[in-house]
C-alpha cells in the first residue's frame, strides 16, 4: 500500500523541553492511523506539525511524497482538540461559511446526513451539546471532502453514548475510503477504529504496529481478574505472576483452567471473575511502567 | 472573493445578532453623543481672543501683552488666521510687520471692544480690515470631533479587540486550518468594521443633526469619502495592534495607550492653537487629527476636495503603511 503521509525524523523543542523527540513514521493511503499515550506524550504536537498549524524545528513531511503545498490544506481535514466557533453562527451557517473557504466543498446536505445535525442546523454553535459540537466539528473538518482527515482527540469529554455515536460516524468515513490520522488516549478507540498505531511516550515512539500485532508480539497470555475484597490471601502465594491493580488483581495466566484450580485450593471466593484478554492499556503497562491514563 | 464575502458577512452577522453591542451602537451612542454635544455646547469663553500675525520673525509687539484678559495666539499662517476670524474663533488679528493693520469681523461684539482698546493708542497708525462670516456656535465645532471620537473607540476596540478574541479562543487557528490566506481574513473584518461603522456613524449624524441642528455648509458625499479613508486608517491601526497579541488585557492596555493621544490630542473637544508647537507636531502623527481637521473644513467652511487633499493623503499613507505592517506581523496564533 502506498503512503499518503511520511514523516522523517521530527522534532521539537520548547525551549528546554523536546516534546517530539526524533519521531518517524508513515501512514497508509485509506487506514485509519492512531497516536496513542497519555496527556502530554506529544500526540497533539506532533499532528499540529503535520496539519502545518506548528513548525518543526527540524525533520520532515512528506505529502504524497513531496512536501506539503497549498494543495495540503486543500486536501485535509482537521478537527482540533478544542477549536472556538464565531459566536452567534447557527449550525448551517458555520457549514455555509466553511463552504466558502475552500476551492471545491461536497454538497452540505450530504454532510448534515453523514454526520447527523439535522436536529441543530437552526442552533447557535455555541449553544450545542458537547457531541453535537463535535459532530458539527467533523461536519466543517469533512466540507472539503478530505483526502485524509486529521482528528485530535475527538471524543475527549463526550458521554460515553457520544462517544459509541462517533466511532460510528468515523468508520462510516473509514469505510468511503479516506484516510485517518487520530490521536486519542483511549485503548478502546484506538482498537477499535485504528488500524494502524504508533504508541508514544514523552516525545518518542515507544512501538508502533497493528493493534493485534502489538498485542502478539508483546503478550502469550491471558489475565484472570478478581476484585480485592475477594482476595484475602498473599498473592506471593501464587504460582503465576500477579499484580495489584485499582480495582483488582490480575492474575498472568496461560492456562486459565489451571489458575482456577489453584484459586479454588486457595479457597478464594469466585463471584467477582473475570478473564481479561490483554489491552493497550496492559501493553502501555508493560512498556512504560505506568498506565495511559495517569 | 468569496471568501472574503463569507468572513464579511459572518462577522456582520455576530455583530447584529449580539444584542448588546447592537444596542450600544445604535441606541446609546447617539444618546450619549446628544448628552456631551449639549453639556459642551453651555462652554462661554470668558477672555478675548486676540490673534498675532507674524510673517516676519524680526516684526516684534507688545500690544496687548499686559492684558490679563485677552488672550494672545501667534500665528504664522494668515489664511487659518483669517479663517478664524471669519468663524468667531478669534475676536482679532492683529500684524504690525509691514504697517499696522487689523482684522475684525463685523457681527463680532468681542471684536468691536478689542478693536477699541487697539486703535485707543494713538502711537500707531492702524489699517482696519474686515472679515465676513456666520459666527461658529462650540457645538457645531465640537460635533465633528464627537462623532470621529465615536469612529475611533469602534474601530479600535469593534475590530483590534475581536482579532485577539479570536485568537485566544482558537477561531483564528481554525481559519489557519482552511487554504484562507491571512490578507483574505484581514480585509474581510476591516471591511465589515468600515460597514458597521459608517452605518451608525451616519445614524449619528443624522440623529445629532436632528436634536443639535448644527453646521453643515460642504459636501456630504466629500464628508462620507473623509469618514470612509479616516475609518480605514483607524481601523488598520487596530489590525496592526492586534496583528500579534494573544492576551485580552494587553490588547485593552495597547488600545488605550493608542486611543487616549487622540482624545487629547486629536482637536477633539479643543483647538491645540495655544498649546507648544512640539505637541501641535506630535498631534500631526495621529489619524485622527487629519480626520476631523477635514472632517471641520467640509463642515464648517464648506471646503472641497483639493482643499482636504493634504489630510485625506496623509490618512491613505498612513492606512497603507498600518495596514502593510499588520499583513507583515500577523499571526494566526501564539503557540
Amino acid at each position: 500500500m502506498t503512503s499518503i503521509l511520511e514523516v522523517r525524523n521530527l522534532i521539537k523543542s520548547f525551549r528546554s523541553l523536546t516534546a517530539v523527540d526524533d519521531v518517524s513514521f508513515s501512514i497508509p493511503e485509506g487506514a485509519c492511523f492512531g497516536l496513542l499515550g497519555p496527556n502530554g506524550a506529544g500526540k497533539t504536537t506532533t499532528i499540529e506539525i503535520i496539519e502545518g498549524i506548528k513548525k518543526p524545528t527540524s525533520g520532515e513531511i512528506l505529502y504524497k511524497g513531496k512536501p506539503r503545498d497549498r494543495k495540503f490544506s486543500e486536501q485535509t481535514g482537521i478537527q482540533f482538540q478544542s477549536t472556538a466557533l464565531m459566536d452567534y453562527l447557527k449550525t448551517h451557517e458555520v457549514l455555509t461559511l466553511f463552504a466558502k473557504l475552500y476551492p471545491h466543498s461536497q454538497p452540505i446536505d450530504r454532510l448534515i446526513e453523514l454526520c447527523q445535525l439535522e436536529e441543530f442546523l437552526d442552533t447557535y454553535a455555541t449553544r450545542l451539546s458537547g457531541g453535537q459540537r463535535q459532530r458539527l466539528l467533523l461536519a466543517v473538518a469533512l466540507i472539503n471532502d478530505p483526502e485524509i482527515l486529521f482528528l485530535d482527540e475527538p471524543t475527549t469529554g463526550l458521554d460515553p453514548q457520544s462517544r459509541r455515536n462517533f466511532w460510528s460516524l468515523i468508520k462510516g468515513i473509514k469505510s468511503q475510503g479516506k484516510t485517518v490520522l487520530l490521536t486519542t488516549h483511549y485503548m478502546e478507540e484506538a482498537e477499535l477504529l485504528c488500524d494502524q498505531l504508533v504508541i508514544m511516550d514523552k516525545g518518542k515512539i515507544i512501538a508502533d504496529g497493528s493493534p493485534e500485532a502489538l498485542l502478539q508480539q508483546y503478550f502469550n497470555h491471558s489475565y484472570v481478574c478478581i476484585d480485592q475484597r475477594d482476595f484475602q490471601g498473599d498473592i506471593s502465594a501464587l504460582t503465576s505472576p500477579a499484580e495489584k491493580r485499582e480495582d483488582c488483581i490480575a492474575i498472568e495466566t496461560n492456562t486459565v483452567e489451571k489458575t482456577l484450580a489453584e484459586l479454588v485450593s486457595l479457597n478464594i471466593n469466585l463471584r467477582s471473575l473475570r478473564v481479561k484478554n490483554p489491552s493497550l492499556d496492559d501493553l502501555f503497562l508493560k512498556l512504560t511502567g505506568h498506565r495511559l491514563r495517569e | 472573493m468569496k471568501e472574503i464575502l463569507a468572513l464579511w458577512m459572518a462577522r456582520n452577522r455576530e455583530y447584529y445578532r449580539d444584542k448588546g453591542s447592537l444596542f450600544w451602537s445604535f441606541v446609546a451612542t447617539p444618546f450619549i453623543v446628544i448628552v456631551l454635544a449639549i453639556a459642551f455646547s453651555s462652554e462661554s469663553q470668558e477672555v478675548f481672543r486676540a490673534g498675532l500675525l507674524i510673517t516676519n520673525s524680526s516684526a516684534q509687539t507688545n500690544i496687548f501683552t499686559e492684558e490679563p484678559a485677552i488672550q494672545l495666539i501667534e500665528y504664522t499662517d494668515a489664511q487659518g488666521a483669517l479663517r478664524r476670524v471669519q468663524f468667531h474663533q478669534l475676536d482679532i488679528l492683529i500684524t504690525t510687520d509691514k504697517e499696522p493693520r487689523y482684522w475684525i469681523n463685523p457681527e463680532s461684539a468681542k471684536g468691536h471692544l478689542l478693536e477699541k482698546l487697539l486703535i485707543s493708542d494713538a502711537s500707531k497708525h492702524w489699517q482696519r480690515e474686515e472679515v465676513k462670516g456666520q459666527a461658529i456656535r462650540y457645538i457645531d465645532w465640537v460635533i465633528p470631533g464627537i462623532l470621529a471620537m465615536n469612529m475611533m473607540f469602534s474601530g479600535l476596540w469593534g475590530i483590534g479587540y475581536v482579532i485577539v478574541r479570536y485568537r485566544k479562543n482558537g477561531v483564528l487557528k481554525r481559519l489557519q486550518a482552511t487554504p484562507l490566506r491571512a490578507w483574505q481574513f484581514l480585509v474581510s473584518q476591516a471591511f465589515s468594521r468600515l460597514f458597521i461603522m459608517l452605518s451608525v456613524t451616519i445614524l449619528v449624524f443624522i440623529v445629532c443633526d436632528l436634536f443639535l441642528n448644527f453646521m453643515m455648509v460642504g459636501s456630504h458625499l466629500l464628508l462620507l469619502l473623509i469618514a470612509v479613508i479616516g475609518n480605514l486608517s483607524i481601523i488598520s491601526l487596530s489590525l496592526l495592534m492586534a496583528a500579534r497579541t494573544a492576551s485580552e488585557e494587553l490588547a485593552n492596555g495597547l488600545l488605550n495607550l493608542i486611543s487616549f493621544p487622540m482624545l487629547l490630542l486629536s482637536e477633539l473637544w479643543f483647538s491645540l492653537d495655544d498649546a507648544p508647537q512640539w505637541l501641535q507636531d506630535f498631534s500631526l502623527i495621529l489619524p485622527l487629527t487629519h480626520l476631523v481637521k477635514a472632517a471641520r473644513r467640509v463642515m464648517l467652511e464648506g471646503a472641497g476636495f483639493t482643499e482636504v487633499t493634504p489630510q485625506l493623503g496623509v490618512m491613505v499613507l498612513m492606512t497603507l503603511l498600518f495596514i502593510t505592517l499588520a499583513g507583515i506581523m500577523f499571526r494566526w496564533h501564539n503557540d
